[in-house]
């Protein structure tokens, strides 16, 4: 059953990615209670970012990694201080249309300048073979970068002075700033940081699949239910809920016509959300 | 000076309605943004080429009168619910006398819902799905090949080599597509081909990877399908990169593109069924030659028509040619003219179905089949079929 080994496999490493683009948006909303919907269009970012300095400057396609950190970081805190600080506290819908408008904004100039023509980054790399099945080395990559980041991230909030901060804004904003922590900062420094996932996650994307202008929004749904899978605020959980849902894809893919796998999913979301509304991550934590 | 001013405003005010009542106004609206985009502005370019040359040469002519030709287009973002609301507008609030569809089947049939409410004549120059025919409909001429079309050729080309072939049909879940491959199984089986796999998926899909390692699953040596652009492209790519290996491979749409040969590797071999290309060989009953188009395209916009673009551009030709016979801008005349029309243009031969089953409905035109092939190095498209018109021969297997 070399046809069900090689779905379930490739499932987890694409899963991985899904759940690397989820941890942004998780890590946003439990810090500071906001829904990016930005998210999908810092994806293409990341895609374009990618495109652009591997095919028009020549950089080699993972280098690219380094600079979309950056340059993720930084965009997301200009967005941060441009279009979330006011509407921090402010009822949730305010930053969700915040955002949105951003979104919209964001998507209409890369239509502008691009049209909605189809980018591919030329990556490739040796895969391996099991039987008539090939996972491409460029799958297998973008899962082991997805490892590293994950890692960095959970050393950076549970290992740092800094990540401390950031988990004492997400528990508390009020006693954060009574205890000195410069609130405001932090807060652009979180978004950063879910702004930079979700454009490694779009570069990493594209070293996988052409891209549009418009590919975010496939992506930031499957961020959203990936995020309330994994329980809100919970990075962990975000990766551990991208990678079952990526396997349940490559479960169910082989057994069922491909247009059922979408039902099954949202079937299987709404069974979650019933039992365990806090997502997966309760599962663990009952332990 | 006043009376000066006076005069010279009466003189404007007397020449606007002239003015006017030498135009046509054709209404029509186009993709500006959203997932149709690429193809739906390819089209508008072809038609666009079209107004100027005609509008270049004087305009119409209509009996003893000259037409310019004034487009009125808006953007309907590739969504049905807003070409409802623009194609009502462009006949009420514009004034449009006639009409050009929009890109794709499924804005196309919510157009024709409106154009045949109002009674206005529509070309149809980007809807290839059949059902819209079925509706009912006295106004509505389809320019290009009809989508029962599109496989008819890879399958005819694929039996001459394989004819026990064993084919995995992969298509996404649009009318198009469906009605592409509710066609094409008949034909496969007709063959005395096997359908090892037959899916849809659904058109938002961007990751193909269990599909694909099914279709390796299934056995099968030859692949059909696809939808439109982004899928198409991304398919072609992950087939690579998984090392499918597969013997035929037809995609759907997205390989006519020029920007298809930057998936590299990916595209060799590819086809793609085509309802034009700038190697096809009509001879033009009037109109401009297909080196004359080309010509005029790439002077224009600095890159090789595809064939969206020509079928924009034939379908303002044809509407001319309709105009011109029946010496009138009556609706009615010049529908009877379409109604009787059987030519060939550069973009082939064009006649339409006239009577109630199926009225206006593409009966003449032929498709084409284009394959990526390598060239000293470069990828290229060349014609593969059919034999008569082929510039290169067919590469089978691919792999």
């Amino acid at each position: 059953m070399f046809g069900l080994l090689a779905s379930i496999l490739d499932g987890v490493l694409i899963g991985a990615v899904y759940g690397l683009a989820a941890m942004g948006i998780t890590l946003i909303w439990g810090v500071m209670d906001v829904v990016n919907l930005t998210h999908g269009a810092m994806i293409v970012a990341g895609m374009f970012g990618t495109y652009l300095l591997a095919s028009a400057a020549g950089v080699p396609v993972y280098a690219t990694l380094p600079l979309i950190l950056i340059g993720g970081f930084f965009a997301g805190v200009v967005l941060y201080w441009t279009a979330v600080h006011r509407v921090i506290g402010q009822p949730p819908l305010m930053s969700l249309l915040s955002t949105f408008a951003v979104n919209l904004v964001l998507v209409g100039v890369g239509t502008a300048v691009w049209g909605t023509d189809l980018f591919n980054v030329p990556a490739s790399l040796p895969g391996f073979s099991l039987g008539r099945y090939t996972f491409p080395g460029t799958h297998i990559m973008a899962a082991v970068l997805t490892a590293a980041i994950a890692a960095a991230l959970y050393l950076f909030l549970y290992r740092t002075r800094t990540g401390k901060a950031v988990r004492a804004v997400s528990g508390n904003r009020e006693a954060a700033e009574l205890v000195g922590i410069p609130t405001a900062r932090v807060l652009a420094l979180s978004f950063g940081l879910g702004t930079t996932l979700a454009c490694v996650a779009g570069m990493l994307i594209a070293t996988m699949f052409p891209f549009t202008v418009l590919s975010g929004d496939a992506y930031q749904l499957k961020s959203f239910v990936v995020t309330v899978l994994g329980g809100l605020g919970n990075p962990t959980g975000a990766l551990v809920a991208g990678i079952a849902l990526g396997l349940l894809e490559g479960v169910t893919t082989p057994f069922v016509p491909v247009s059922w796998t979408l039902v099954i999913e949202f079937v299987l979301f709404v069974v979650v959300l019933i039992a365990l509304p806090g997502g997966l991550m309760r599962l663990w934590q009952r332990r | 000076m006043n009376k000066l001013w006076f005069i010279a405003a009466l003189g404007a005010f007397a020449a606007a309605p002239a003015f006017a009542a030498n135009t046509i106004t054709i209404g029509m609206t186009v993709s500006k943004t959203g997932p149709l985009n690429v193809d739906s502005v390819s089209q508008l370019r072809g038609a666009e080429l079209w107004r100027d040359e005609v509008n270049a040469k004087g305009g119409i002519k209509v009996g003893a009168k000259r037409y310019t030709v004034r487009f009125v287009e808006y953007d309907d973002q590739s969504q049905g619910g807003r070409v409802q609301q623009l194609y009502t507008r462009l006949i009420l609030e514009d004034h449009s006398q006639f009409l050009l569809s929009p890109y794709s089947s499924g804005l196309t049939a919510t157009a024709a819902v409106i154009s045949e409410q109002y009674g206005k004549i529509m070309m149809d120059g980007g809807g290839a799905e059949g059902k819209i025919f079925k509706l009912g409909n006295k106004y509505l001429f389809q320019v290009l090949s009809a989508a029962d079309q599109y496989l008819s050729g890879p399958i005819a080309e694929l039996k001459e080599h394989d004819p026990h072939a064993k084919v995995a049909f992969v298509y996404s879940d649009d009318p198009f597509s469906k009605a592409v491959v509710t066609a094409a199984r008949k034909q496969a089986e007709e063959a005395g081909f096997t359908v090892a796999l037959d899916e849809s998926y659904p058109p938002s899909t961007t990751d193909f990877t269990a599909v694909i390692n099914k279709v390796i699953s299934s056995g099968a040596d030859a692949f059909l399908g696809g939808g439109h652009y982004p899928d198409g492209a991304t398919l072609a790519r992950q087939l690579h990169d998984q090392k499918a290996d597969l013997k035929w491979v037809t995609i759907l749409v997205a390989p006519d593109s020029e920007k298809f040969k930057t998936l590299g590797a990916a595209a060799d071999g590819i086809t793609v069924p085509s309802q034009w290309e700038p190697q096809v060989k009509y001879t033009p009953d009037f109109g401009p030659t297909v080196a004359q188009f080309t010509k005029m395209f790439d002077a224009k916009f600095k890159s090789d028509p595809d064939y969206h673009a020509a079928t924009g551009y034939a379908e303002g030709l044809l509407l001319q040619h309709a105009l011109e016979e029946a010496g009138s801008i009556d609706r009615d005349k010049v529908a009877q003219k379409l109604n009787a029309m059987d030519v060939t243009t550069f973009f082939g031969r064009d006649r339409f179905a006239t009577g109630a089953p199926d009225h206006g409905l593409q009966l003449a035109h032929d498709m084409v089949l284009a394959q990526w092939q390598r060239k000293g190095g470069e990828l290229v498209k060349e014609m593969v079929w059919p034999d008569a018109a082929a510039t290169a021969k067919v590469i089978y297997p691919i792999h």
